[in-house]
């Protein structure tokens, strides 16, 4: 792991504050408290400038009580290992975090979400990003093929290390879980985001990105932070444009492509850099469904519940009234239709037409 | 051919029929002929004739509590006791009172299995014999003029506290008669007594026994004897009866020691067979209020028992009549009594039994005061209290005393103390003491009002388990105490309270009254619990804040544990505080 004493130190400090801040507040005989903002849709706007969710000021106070008193000890053990980890220069994945509470005894976790709650708690706690406190997760990031050299370090030597993403033959090349330090260099037009592994792997084996001359992303579902960041990293510094191509579902709009290119809402302090805004949606869009006469599926009462969800309460899908009305038709339309459906005209329909036809009106792209 | 056979039986038959049907008081099936002599008024006369109360008891000996050889035992003392209680407390003597019991037959082994026994029975075998003892009660009461002895010990419903309306222990005046007479038919031994008066220098002693054909004392010999025991006075009762001594419940021990507790201003001391000497010390050296006598109260009098008050009284007049005869009835509540029964004060001599009725049925219908409670003695809270404490190991007691009611016109009182948790044993049903007028009950416990009002309380919102119509199971204790000018009892033998709706309420507001409390003290305790395990869960888990900031701002030792002791109190106190 890369040392980056800045942000090293701004996670030293915070965590020194805040323990400082309860030990004077104990000693005072008043109980102490523990502030975080809301960690939920509900307390995030989107934010039209930076074009990403950002987090407003409703803040979760925990005070020291009968009921908080276990999970204030958890958190504040936890803070104290993520300290000692800044301190010694070393990192614990979230699995490895919940097996040294093990030692704690009563206080120990009984199960890992609780251990991950706490930490998404001190990372919303202290602004800063997980990987800030040294707590990695088990998340795999997503994969890249297709025109672009990767600069990495060499663990070893520190010399760079150039990865090509053209040499993969039939594999790819996997995004790290940390991606601050890594440079790039591409002559591609522009970056594809794609849902599942199984249409990557098509376009991978068809060299597609070679005809298209782009970079190819497997998300694999909701893109993981490394690939949001490392996609964004990408694009900020080789300004080109980010298309996404998902499943025609409420999933894949309202999940995986809002969480790419606006961040999540659970982690909405950290959404400003882990976020890809210059994102477009390319398809499957429900007008797809109809122009390309796709075999569809119906919408499960869970996807029509998502669907009405991300309208109503979603900032991202409310700001947006193409998408609005997108997400409505396909409520109306009551189907959804994954990528795969394309293969219905031919396997490589998808490369010989679809992608072709759609990439000649990237500015009908939803935003 | 067949149909004439037919007709010929039918006609037979008829015949048969006929003079049968004549002879009524006949039975209608035949029976071989046998000579019954009808009785006729004149030959019944002659052989109708007064039973005697003596006589009638010695053939129904159990309804007095001398059904068995143990019971008779316990019964015997129990007469003598109550009566040596009741003569002390009336002169304001502190009672002091020995029973002295000596076993004149050699001791019987121990009586076989209940099984052993069945069969036996079953074989149609002799009862087991029983022992033979030597019963001497003495107390240091005003003692009793001489040519009185032979009636009050040698006759049956004989006293001086049947007439009367007076909390006291003896009420017909039966019983230390019957258990003379029980003596008498199982040993042919004569009761003896002896009885000093406090003027006198020597004793009376009186040797007699009763024929139970007359209800009338026999003496067999008197004398001037010198009274060996230390008090100025006193009685001292000797009667020689079959019996069976046996320690544990429903014992003569038991009995001494409940009394002990009812009565803390008595001296007790029992002399067991075996010649060991139990002394219970009185506890306290405060007479009881002595109880007064009262007039009946008018609610609850019922009209048969108003006319024949109205039969017996000496005054002339309805009004003067229902002021003097009854209790709280003052010539302003007379006059409201008869304006209600429409009528206006009248001459008993020429009264009409109409304008008695209406009377009587305008009496409930006029507010009057309750009966004076004077004439009830409580044994009270504290006391009640302290004598389950002296019987249990519980957790927590309470006890309550309600004001005096009125059932048929008699007052009467209920106390209630209620002993829960502690030693008291979690599966098994709830103990219960009763007390009638200080008097311990110990038998028939289900035929008890007490008992028809526990069944009937639903103990399981105080985590008792109960099935229907018994009592519940848990660890709980308690204590009845019914005192009333009059106590009825189901039977002469003086086990168990009659249940009158008046009386069963009273000791139901009791119990409830009591558990009303328990219920309290009980989710006071679920808190306290509640507390401690609050408590211990705190100071499970601030070990680790404070070892979580030492480790972050490197604190000392010191500093940790301060830490952690002020963490500590403000939770608890915050914990008091969040109560508020």
């Amino acid at each position: 792991m890369a040392k980056n004493e800045k942000a090293d130190n701004k996670a030293l400090e915070q965590l020194t504050k805040t323990a400082k801040d309860v030990y004077d507040k104990s000693l005072k005989g008043q109980k102490p408290q523990l502030t975080m903002p809301v960690r939920s849709l509900s307390n995030v706007k989107y934010e039209k400038k930076g074009g990403y969710l950002a987090l407003k000021n409703q803040l979760k106070v925990r005070t020291l009580t009968y009921n908080t008193v276990k999970s204030f000890a958890q958190t504040l053990k936890v803070m104290a290992i993520s300290k000692e980890l800044i301190q010694t220069d070393d990192h614990a994945s979230k699995r490895e975090t919940y097996y040294i509470s093990k030692n704690w005894g009563a206080a120990r976790f009984d199960e890992q979400p609780e251990s991950d709650a706490v930490m998404d708690d001190i990372e919303a706690m202290m602004s800063v990003n997980r990987e800030q406190l040294r707590f990695l997760p088990e998340e795999k990031g997503g994969e890249v093929a297709g025109q672009l050299v990767v600069i990495d370090k060499d663990r070893d030597t520190g010399k760079p290390l150039r990865i090509d993403c053209t040499g993969f033959g039939s594999g790819a090349y996997s995004i790290p879980i940390s991606v601050e330090h890594l440079q790039f260099q591409t002559k591609a037009k522009f970056i594809l985001c794609i849902e599942t592994a199984g249409m990557f792997q098509r376009l991978v084996a068809h060299n597609y990105w070679r005809k298209a001359n782009c970079v190819l992303i497997s998300m694999g579902g909701v893109p993981t932070r490394a690939t949001r960041r490392f996609v964004r990293r990408m694009a900020d510094t080789l300004k080109i444009p980010v298309y996404t191509f998902v499943d025609g579902d409420p999933y894949g709009i309202a999940n995986i492509y809002r969480t790419l290119k606006v961040g999540s809402g659970n982690a909405a302090h950290i959404n400003e850099f882990f976020c890809v805004p210059t994102a477009t949606f390319m398809g499957i869009t429900p007008q797809d469904i109809i122009d390309y006469k796709l075999p569809t599926h119906p919408l499960k009462d869970v996807d029509i519940k998502r669907a009405k969800d991300a309208i109503k309460n979603d900032p991202f899908f409310k700001f947006h009234k193409t998408w609005t009305q997108a997400i409505e038709q396909m409520i109306k339309m009551g189907v959804r239709a994954e990528q795969q459906a394309l293969a219905k005209h031919g396997l490589n329909y998808v490369i010989e037409e679809y992608l072709p036809q759609k990439l000649k009106k990237t500015d009908k792209f939803l935003p | 051919m067949l149909r004439r056979q037919y007709l010929d039986m039918a006609k037979q038959q008829k015949k048969k029929k006929e003079p049968i049907s004549e002879l009524k008081t006949m039975p209608t099936r035949k029976k071989e002929p046998r000579k019954i002599v009808h009785e006729n008024a004149e030959s019944m006369a002659k052989r109708q004739r007064e039973i005697s109360v003596s006589e009638f008891f010695a053939k129904n000996r159990h309804l007095l509590g001398f059904d068995n050889p143990k019971k008779a035992l316990l019964t015997a003392v129990k007469e003598a006791v109550d009566n040596s209680l009741d003569a002390c407390e009336e002169a304001g003597i502190l009672p002091s009172v020995t029973v002295k019991l000596d076993r004149l037959s050699p001791p019987m082994k121990e009586p076989p299995p209940e099984e052993g026994a069945k069969e036996k029975s079953k074989k149609g075998k002799a009862p087991v014999p029983t022992e033979r003892y030597h019963l001497n009660i003495i107390d240091n009461g005003p003692g009793i003029v001489p040519n009185q002895i032979p009636k009050i010990f040698g006759k049956l419903l004989y006293g001086s506290k049947f007439h009367r309306l007076k909390m006291s222990r003896g009420q017909q005046g039966i019983g230390i008669s019957a258990a003379g007479m029980y003596g008498q038919m199982t040993t042919g031994k004569p009761m003896r007594i002896t009885s000093k008066l406090p003027k006198n220098s020597k004793a009376t002693f009186i040797e007699l026994t009763i024929d139970t054909k007359t209800n009338k004392p026999e003496v067999i010999s008197e004398k001037e004897v010198a009274w060996t025991h230390e008090s100025d006075s006193g009685t001292a009762v000797e009667i020689t009866l079959e019996g069976r001594y046996q320690k544990g419940k429903q014992s003569i021990d038991e009995f001494i020691l409940l009394n002990t507790l009812s009565n803390p201003h008595s001296d007790f001391t029992f002399i067991d067979p075996a010649g060991e000497k139990f002394y219970y010390p009185r506890k306290t050296d405060i007479l009881v209020d002595l109880p007064n006598e009262i007039k009946p109260h008018p609610y609850g009098v019922e009209l048969g028992r108003f006319h024949q008050m109205v039969a017996d009284t000496a005054s002339k007049t309805i009004k003067h009549f229902l002021t003097k005869e009854f209790s709280r009835v003052s010539d302003k509540v007379a006059d409201e009594i008869l304006k209600e029964a429409k009528v206006k004060d009248f001459s008993l001599k020429s009264s009409k039994s109409e304008d008695v009725n209406k009377v009587h049925e305008a009496i409930p219908k006029i507010a009057i005061m309750s009966p004076p409670t004077d004439c009830i003695v409580p044994i009270g809270d504290e006391l009640i209290k302290e004598t389950l404490k002296s019987q249990t190991n519980a957790e927590f007691y309470m006890a309550t005393t309600r004001s005096p009611s009125v059932y048929r016109g008699n007052p009467f009182l209920v106390e209630c103390a209620l002993a829960y948790g502690g030693d008291l044993a979690g599966d098994e049903q709830m103990q219960v003491f009763r007390f009638a007028n200080r008097v311990p009950l110990q038998f028939q416990p289900s035929a008890c009002a007490s008992f028809r009002v526990l069944t009937k309380v639903d103990w399981k919102n105080y985590g008792l388990s109960q099935s229907k119509n018994s009592l519940p199971v848990g660890p709980m204790a308690v204590l009845i105490h019914v005192a009333s000018v009059w106590v009825p009892f189901t039977s002469e033998s003086k086990e168990a309270i009659a249940d009158y709706p008046e009386i069963k309420q009273e000791i139901r507001l009791a119990v409830q009254d009591c558990a009303r409390q328990l219920s309290l003290h009980l989710s006071r305790r679920r808190r306290a619990d509640e507390e401690d395990r609050k408590a211990s869960y705190i100071d499970t888990y601030i070990p680790f804040i404070g070892e979580a900031l030492q480790e972050m701002l490197s604190l000392t030792a010191p500093q940790k544990d301060k830490l952690i002791s002020t963490l500590r109190t403000t939770l608890e106190k915050g914990k008091v505080d969040g109560e508020k």
